[in-house]
């Protein structure tokens, strides 16, 4: 396990640094000449010319692709992240984005976990049932509505009409502001963890070794909570690796609509000015939490399934 | 300025205020004011908080409450006195600033002449690249503070170092007074010393002569009847607070909250839940309900934008006034606003906005009166092209608009006319620049300062900084610049009045819309009043307790 858990740490850093080249390269060719990055910097004002030279010669624009990468990468080595096109410092723009929506992600995957997977085993108990019935029309409707309408209609009802939550969590925002836009963000996931979850239970319930569980005459708690379950969750699993990434930058539109200054709205806003080291900033985080959430999926696997080794 | 306000699209009725928010003296609105209250007022994030660097409307927003300008308008929008204790000149080239005694930093620091000359010299130094560097384009000896780069932008050199680091036109007579010599008299130039660029620093911004503190910028320090509260929380908000030794007139609140929003529509959420004081634009989506929402909190002003079409003059098929004029005549402005614009700008048939003295109505005549039979029989008499183009920018909300006109220019024409979107209005600048053919194209104008000059000068002058179109005649270059060195303002207005009728009978633009202020305000705060360059008074605000 050690030397499993080593390996991929140090394909990690490969990747990392390969998910960095790619992204400044993709963003360096969509990049247009100097005059026009700065002035898509300042929307429709007139740029003068003295502006946009000092502005070129400050971010090396007028440089080939590798000599930025290379002065990218010396201070990434220093963990320096370089300043943005706006003058302000990436690394400082990182740490005040990213615990925002760390906190938004885990409220998310955790109601996600809570009702989804309890619903998807229940579901999958009670197959053809009432209840399983009634949880494939609400996911379905759930996954149908997208959540550029979810959103706004969660903020209008709970936030404005009822009052329950505030309407927005602003920049400092506290768990309880981030609830609201957490359940949005995490009602998309919902819906896929309790289907892949009632399948996956529906499948074990028939499996050989749960008939032998019976036989032995185990109670029913056990059968379902220790030999269904168990593995029940692998495919559950992989897939809450995959989608926590997912949400982090899939908050662009939920931290739009909550005015929440985190991940996805800096990426947005980097996409949307050009700025190769604002974007490559964020997305080398976002690999790497990709990275260590399927690095620990993995780990889960042998916890689960005793007889995946890892050697 | 132009930026932020450019793409939200504003609302009136038709004849309200005339003046910014006469709405507002209401002998309804109930409650004594709180004057230690903390009023909250949405922005964006600011790109800068240095002066002279800041010319969208979050960021002059904020500078509004931290500074104390030299002049202010008033409700002719003329320019009168703040800062300044007089502001005067015999020639309209040798400008002597006076400034009022006891101002002072909110470090302490007294305003001096020397607050304004270093902060000026700074902001026109090019190596700088400040984004107001343009404003002291009319100052003496600005082309020496400024380097061209010798094999252009792309290429390896650097520029060379301008010859001179401050402007040989500004220089100090005593601590409080000061003079400004133009290169070219300029009649209105008291205006345009209106601008955020114009605000002085205190000595505790520098690092050594000419070079800024770093940090400075978050923890700016103004003249103003607020002071930083705190630093600026970058994506979150930034807060002031009454500066108890500012001697002009004393804001009715305590305390301001800018609330940093990224986008509209949640400001509009807060501001129904009462979270939020002020949204000063009312985004498009929701403008329609808005109204029911808000009842008498939903108010309107006038703005100085002004949206038009541009024609490429350089190529054969726009060549003939004849052409454009009958374009300009098939397009039926109020129904594209009613349609479109659910009747919130207005329609435009002048080249200058109505918020400048010397505006005139209608001055653009019969080539902005829509009739489609005699626009179609001009059309063919003068040979107008088969096919017509609008180019757009895609990011900034014109897509229904362009299509609109369009399918008019179809009908009323019988040409084929199709809308093109370029990603950003930067690309469709590097079009127009490089004279690729693009069709007509989408513009629009944001004014710098009160007066007629700063929508004639840049838009349509030969050399003019946002003149895209090449739109070039002499005498209309002429009468511009008799106008700017005209001895009195009521004179100049005649120059520059003659040289928009030029205009009319050249039509390098077609005028579309003048923009409206469409703003809301919560149960919480009263009187509400929003400028020209879409700023909350903040002298006028009163939290309603």
């Amino acid at each position: 396990m050690f030397r499993f858990i080593v390996r991929r740490l140090l394909q990690m850093v490969l990747t990392f640094f390969g998910a960095t080249l790619l992204v400044y390269a993709l963003m360096f060719s969509n990049q247009g000449s100097p005059a026009q990055v700065i002035q898509s910097l300042v929307g429709e004002r007139p740029v003068t010319p003295a502006q946009v030279a000092v502005l070129t010669e400050r971010y090396h624009l007028n440089e080939g692709f590798w000599t930025q990468y290379g002065y990218y990468m010396k201070g990434l080595l220093q963990l320096d992240f370089g300043t943005s096109l706006t003058g302000r410092p990436i690394g400082d723009m990182i740490a005040q984005a990213w615990p925002v929506t760390i906190r938004l992600a885990v409220i998310g995957v955790l109601f996600a976990i809570l009702f989804g997977v309890t619903a998807g085993v229940v579901a999958g108990i009670r197959r053809a049932g009432v209840f399983d019935n009634a949880t494939l029309i609400l996911t379905l409707l759930l996954i149908s509505i997208p959540v550029i309408v979810l959103a706004p209609l969660a903020q209008y009802f709970f936030g404005i009409k009822l009052s329950w939550f505030p309407p927005t969590a602003g920049g400092d925002p506290d768990w309880w502001a981030l609830f609201l836009p957490g359940l949005v963000l995490g009602s998309l996931s919902l819906a896929t963890y309790s289907r892949l979850t009632r399948t996956s239970v529906a499948e074990n319930l028939r499996a050989d070794y749960v008939r032998t569980a019976r036989a032995k005459g185990l109670p029913r708690s056990r059968v379902i909570g220790v030999h269904v379950l168990r593995n029940s969750l692998i495919p559950v699993v992989t897939y809450i690796g995959i989608d926590i990434g997912g949400l982090m930058a899939g908050a662009i539109i939920t931290e739009g609509v909550f005015n929440i200054p985190g991940v996805g709205f800096n990426l947005f806003r980097g996409i949307r000015t050009e700025d190769g080291p604002l974007v490559v900033g964020f997305v080398s985080l976002l690999v790497i939490v990709f990275l260590v959430a399927n690095l620990i999926v993995d780990i889960m696997y042998a916890v689960l399934d005793p007889r995946i080794r890892y050697e | 300025m132009r930026g932020k306000t450019l793409k939200m699209a504003v609302a009136t009725t038709a004849i309200t205020l005339i003046a910014t928010g006469c709405s507002s003296s209401d002998p309804d609105d109930s409650g004594s004011s709180n004057s230690n209250a903390v009023v909250s007022i949405e922005i964006a994030e600011p790109q800068h908080l240095i002066p002279s660097n800041t010319t969208e409307t979050s960021g002059a927003q904020v500078l509004a409450a931290l500074f104390s300008p030299l002049v202010d308008f008033d409700k002719d929008n003329k320019p009168y006195e703040v800062a300044a204790e007089s502001i005067t000149s015999t020639d309209n080239t040798l400008w002597t600033v006076k400034l009022k005694d006891g101002y002072t930093f909110h470090n302490g620091e007294k305003v001096t002449s020397d607050s304004y000359i270093n902060a000026w010299n700074y902001g026109a130094y090019g190596p700088n690249g400040q984004g107001g560097a343009y404003f002291w384009e009319k100052v003496d000896g600005y082309a020496d503070l400024q380097s061209t780069d010798p094999d252009g932008e792309e290429g390896p050199q650097k520029a060379p170092e301008p010859k001179a680091k401050k402007l040989t036109g500004l220089a100090k007579v005593d601590d409080l007074t000061f003079t400004v010599k133009l290169a070219a008299p300029f009649s209105e130039f008291k205006a345009v010393l209106g601008y955020t660029s114009f605000y002085p620093l205190p000595a505790a911004a520098w690092q050594s002569d000419g070079v800024l503190k770093e940090g400075f910028e978050d923890a700016i320090v103004g003249n103003g009847p607020f002071k930083l509260k705190g630093a600026w929380q970058h994506d979150q908000g930034i807060e002031v607070e009454k500066y108890d030794a500012y001697p002009g007139e004393k804001p009715k609140v305590g305390g301001v909250n800018f609330k940093i929003y990224q986008q509209l529509t949640s400001a509009y959420a807060d501001l129904q839940a009462d979270n939020l004081d002020v949204v000063k634009t009312i985004p498009t989506e929701v403008l329609s309900s808005a109204q029911t929402d808000l009842g008498d909190r939903f108010k309107q002003s006038p703005a100085s934008t002004f949206q038009f079409v541009a024609f490429p003059t350089f190529q054969p098929e726009f060549a003939k006034a004849e052409v454009r004029k009958a374009i300009s005549q098939a397009i039926d402005r109020d129904e594209i606003i009613k349609a479109v614009f659910k009747g919130s700008q207005k329609s435009a048939r002048s080249f200058v906005s109505p918020v400048v003295a010397g505006y005139r109505d209608n001055t653009c005549a019969d080539a902005c009166v829509f009739d489609a039979a005699k626009a179609k029989a001009a059309y063919t008499a003068a040979g107008g092209p088969a096919k017509l183009q609008i180019s757009y920018n895609g990011d900034g909300g014109h897509k229904e608009w362009v299509d609109a006109t369009c399918n008019q220019l179809k009908t009323n024409l019988g040409v084929e006319c199709v809308g093109t979107a370029e990603p950003k209005f930067a690309d469709l600048l590097t079009k127009v620049e490089s004279k690729t053919p693009v069709g007509m194209f989408r513009m629009g104008w944001v004014m710098d300062y009160p007066s007629m000059e700063n929508y004639l000068g840049p838009l349509y002058s030969t050399n003019g900084s946002s003149n895209y179109y090449g739109y070039s005649n002499p005498a209309f270059d002429a009468l511009v610049k008799e106008g700017a060195s005209a001895p009195s303002l009521d004179e100049a207005i005649k120059k520059y009045q003659a040289a928009e009728d030029i205009l009319v009978q050249d039509m390098p633009v077609i005028p579309l819309r003048f923009g409206q202020n469409t703003f809301g305000h919560s149960n919480k705060v009263k009187n509400v009043e929003i400028d020209l360059f879409n700023r909350v008074n903040l002298l006028k605000i009163e939290a309603v307790s």
